[in-house]
């Protein structure tokens, strides 16, 4: 059962030219203990989505539509004060540059202290007992308590991040591009020990990242987004194996990978719409191969493939066609030439 | 690899940044202390090659680059290129360097000046040479902004960078970079910066000048899925110094040296059906300036003994052109 249900989310930021429609209408669930990835390109809304359901929208920002609901309550209607107590408790986030979620000038222990205090009743020494094994269980000795952020390596800061998110025992860990800054060792080691901590406390996590690879690791579900809308979603492996729209196999052709014997990546050519004035179509048209006037004028449906697998494609059925031609190198050259007599490149 | 088919060679290159103490400890003659950035490091890159610098940050790959593109200056070792030594290249010799040896940097979004248009900053090393005249530059400019696949070039040229997307904006640097048509260019994770679906355009593209100009490339990296997908080799940096060096196919395929089978076994896949094996690796990287004795990766070595601890191992011989710097390869 989907514990956090978001239904056609619409988030829009004020701007000079207009509303800039980050995203527009975007629906997902993710289930209690599971793990979602949300993938895509930079400006497609992923951050935007992760910080709605936080309720933590820049002041240009506000939620223009849909529901968020969590546990019965639909977090885009609670009172500020109701806000409050939901975050960090209920919710908390991982964020992508550990340096700058820390105060640079507070020793990690009253950081993580006041986080905890805040929320909850406790003494000074309890809370500083749970934070000594806070620090155990992400690995890092009790001593660096005592440090100041910038005495730590990117590593440990990150770290000490995921024993902050998870101080309070939350339900949901969003996690924006927690190991995007690190090597790929630290990389590694790090989602192993967000993988084994969320196990033990078996909380739900939603991940935001551009890196297909880290989603098909630790994610159970997928939701492929572009231009502030979903494209794809489903089960990770049912998506990357059996993919149906033509940006998500657009996507996979253009990763490189360190196992996979690969002639040729691809790239796909052009770049998203202004999310100002989106387009009436599909979002995607003007980058896709398979595109015709039907997905230009009118938006693609939600077609199912199955009941946790769907994809908002006019030409989903001609899935077996797209996925042969969308390997060749010769059908994103068509779009590119199409996109120069255009003119809009 | 004989001298005329290596177009730069470096040899024992050292760096070491001095960290300054302060005039006290001076005085009581405490000991100067330094971060050994690149610590005795040789390779060559060979004519119309892409070889590739792979390692952590911290590695000292960013500076190995550095060197080579003359920015900064070695604390010991010699660069070769062309077969003439170029530490020292100063006044006219520099300048015919420089246009010789160009540079690409990661964030493109820092490297182009903001109130340049795109004819400008790539006119700029042109105007610098003082190559030609205006009508002249100006094919010049068209020139490689097609070579960059910035078509039709007309378009592109009176844009500011504000007015064009991340891919873009790399091109135009290595528009740039390709205008005075260098030998060698050292590419510093020319494409971390980028989207996925617009990465495999730009290593497409570094590809076409290899192959269609003859051009010989440093690509710097940490990211191994890339390296596999554009480099003819692959040099694997740890603190400063070659751990395993070699063919790409042959090092990604069959790494010798237990640091190169962490970094390999660390990376991602992106098929949910794959079992990575475990990345076989201890703790963190050491402080750059209390580097270990004996072989630097002993201490997070699985497979390390006491010689590891003491004695530092040069670089073996596995097969042609594929070396190791571990005691396990070392020949009987």
């Amino acid at each position: 059962m989907a514990f956090l249900n978001i239904q056609d989310l619409k988030i829009y930021y004020k701007t000079i030219r207009g509303d800039l429609k980050a995203v527009d209408g975007i629906s997902f669930t993710l289930e209690e203990g599971k793990n979602l990835g949300l993938v895509g390109e930079s400006g497609c809304g992923k951050t935007t989505a992760a910080k709605a359901i936080l309720r933590l929208l820049p002041e240009n920002g506000r939620i223009a539509g849909g529901k968020i609901i969590f546990r019965d309550q639909d977090i885009a209607q609670l009172s500020y004060e109701k806000m409050r107590r939901l975050r960090w408790n209920n919710i908390s986030m991982i964020s992508q540059s550990a340096m700058n979620a820390l105060n640079p000038v507070i020793r990690i222990d009253k950081q993580i202290i006041e986080a905890i205090r805040t929320h909850e009743n406790t003494t000074k020494k309890e809370t500083l007992q749970r934070a000594v094994e806070l620090f155990k269980l992400v690995g890092l000795e009790a001593k660096r308590l005592k440090a100041f952020p910038h005495e730590l390596s990117g590593g440990m800061r990150q770290r000490a991040i995921i024993a902050m998110a998870l101080a309070l025992d939350p339900d949901i860990i969003i996690a924006d591009e927690p190991t995007t800054a690190l090597d790929v060792v630290v990389q590694d080691k790090i989602l192993k020990k967000i993988l084994t901590l969320q196990d033990q406390f078996n909380s739900s996590m939603i991940l935001i990242t551009h890196d297909i690879s880290v989603v098909a690791e630790i994610c159970d579900k997928i939701c492929i987004m572009y231009a502030g809308k979903v494209m794809e979603f489903g089960t990770t492996s049912k998506v990357l194996k059996d993919p149906r729209h033509p940006y998500t196999m657009g996507l996979k052709n253009a990763f490189p990978s360190i196992l996979l014997e690969q002639k040729e990546l691809i790239s796909i050519p052009g770049y998203p719409p202004d999310l100002v004035n989106p387009p009436i179509g599909c979002p995607f048209f003007n980058r896709c191969p398979f595109g015709d006037e039907k997905c230009k004028d009118e938006q693609p449906p939600r077609e199912y493939i199955n009941d946790d697998h769907w994809v908002y494609c006019h030409y989903a059925d001609q899935y077996q066609d797209f996925r042969e031609k969308a390997t060749q190198g010769s059908t994103w050259e068509a779009v590119r030439k199409r996109q120069q007599e255009l003119g809009v490149v | 690899m004989t001298e005329n088919n290596s177009i730069i060679k470096v040899k024992n290159l050292k760096k070491y940044f001095s960290l300054k103490s302060g005039f006290i400890s001076t005085i009581v003659g405490k000991e100067e202390k330094f971060v050994r950035a690149v610590d005795d490091v040789s390779f060559d890159i060979t004519r119309k090659k892409i070889i590739g610098l792979a390692g952590e940050s911290g590695s000292g790959k960013t500076t190995t680059g550095e060197i080579i593109a003359l920015l900064q200056k070695p604390t010991d070792g010699k660069i070769v290129f062309n077969g003439k030594k170029i530490n020292d290249l100063s006044g006219k010799a520099l300048v015919e360097f420089r246009r010789a040896c160009q540079m690409v940097f990661q964030d493109p979004y820092e490297t182009l000046n903001p109130r340049f248009t795109v004819r400008r900053s790539i006119e700029e090393p042109l105007l610098i040479n003082g190559w030609g005249n205006e009508n002249k530059r100006f094919e010049k400019v068209k020139d490689a902004l097609e070579r960059a696949e910035l078509r039709p070039a007309e378009d592109f040229m009176y844009r500011f960078p504000h007015e064009l997307s991340g891919g873009q904006r790399q091109r135009v640097a290595i528009a740039r970079g390709i205008v005075l048509d260098p030998v060698l260019l050292v590419a510093d994770e020319p494409v971390s910066m980028l989207d996925v679906s617009i990465r495999a355009g730009i290593l497409n593209l570094l590809r076409k000048l290899r192959d269609n100009m003859g051009l010989s490339m440093l690509y710097i990296s940490h990211d191994l899925s890339t390296i596999k997908y554009i480099c003819d080799e692959v040099i694997i940096m740890y603190l400063g110094r070659i751990m395993e060096k070699g063919p790409t196919y042959e090092v990604l395929s069959q790494p010798v040296h237990p640091y190169t089978k962490a970094l390999i076994a660390s990376v991602p896949v992106s098929d949910p059906d794959v079992k990575r094996e475990e990345a076989e690796i201890k703790g963190d990287l050491p402080d750059q300036i209390d580097i270990p004795e004996g072989c630097r990766f002993a201490p997070r070595c699985f497979s390390a003994n006491d010689r590891c601890q003491s004695e530092e191992p040069e670089l073996y011989s596995i097969k042609k052109g594929h070396q190791a710097a571990c005691f396990l390869c070392e020949p009987k």
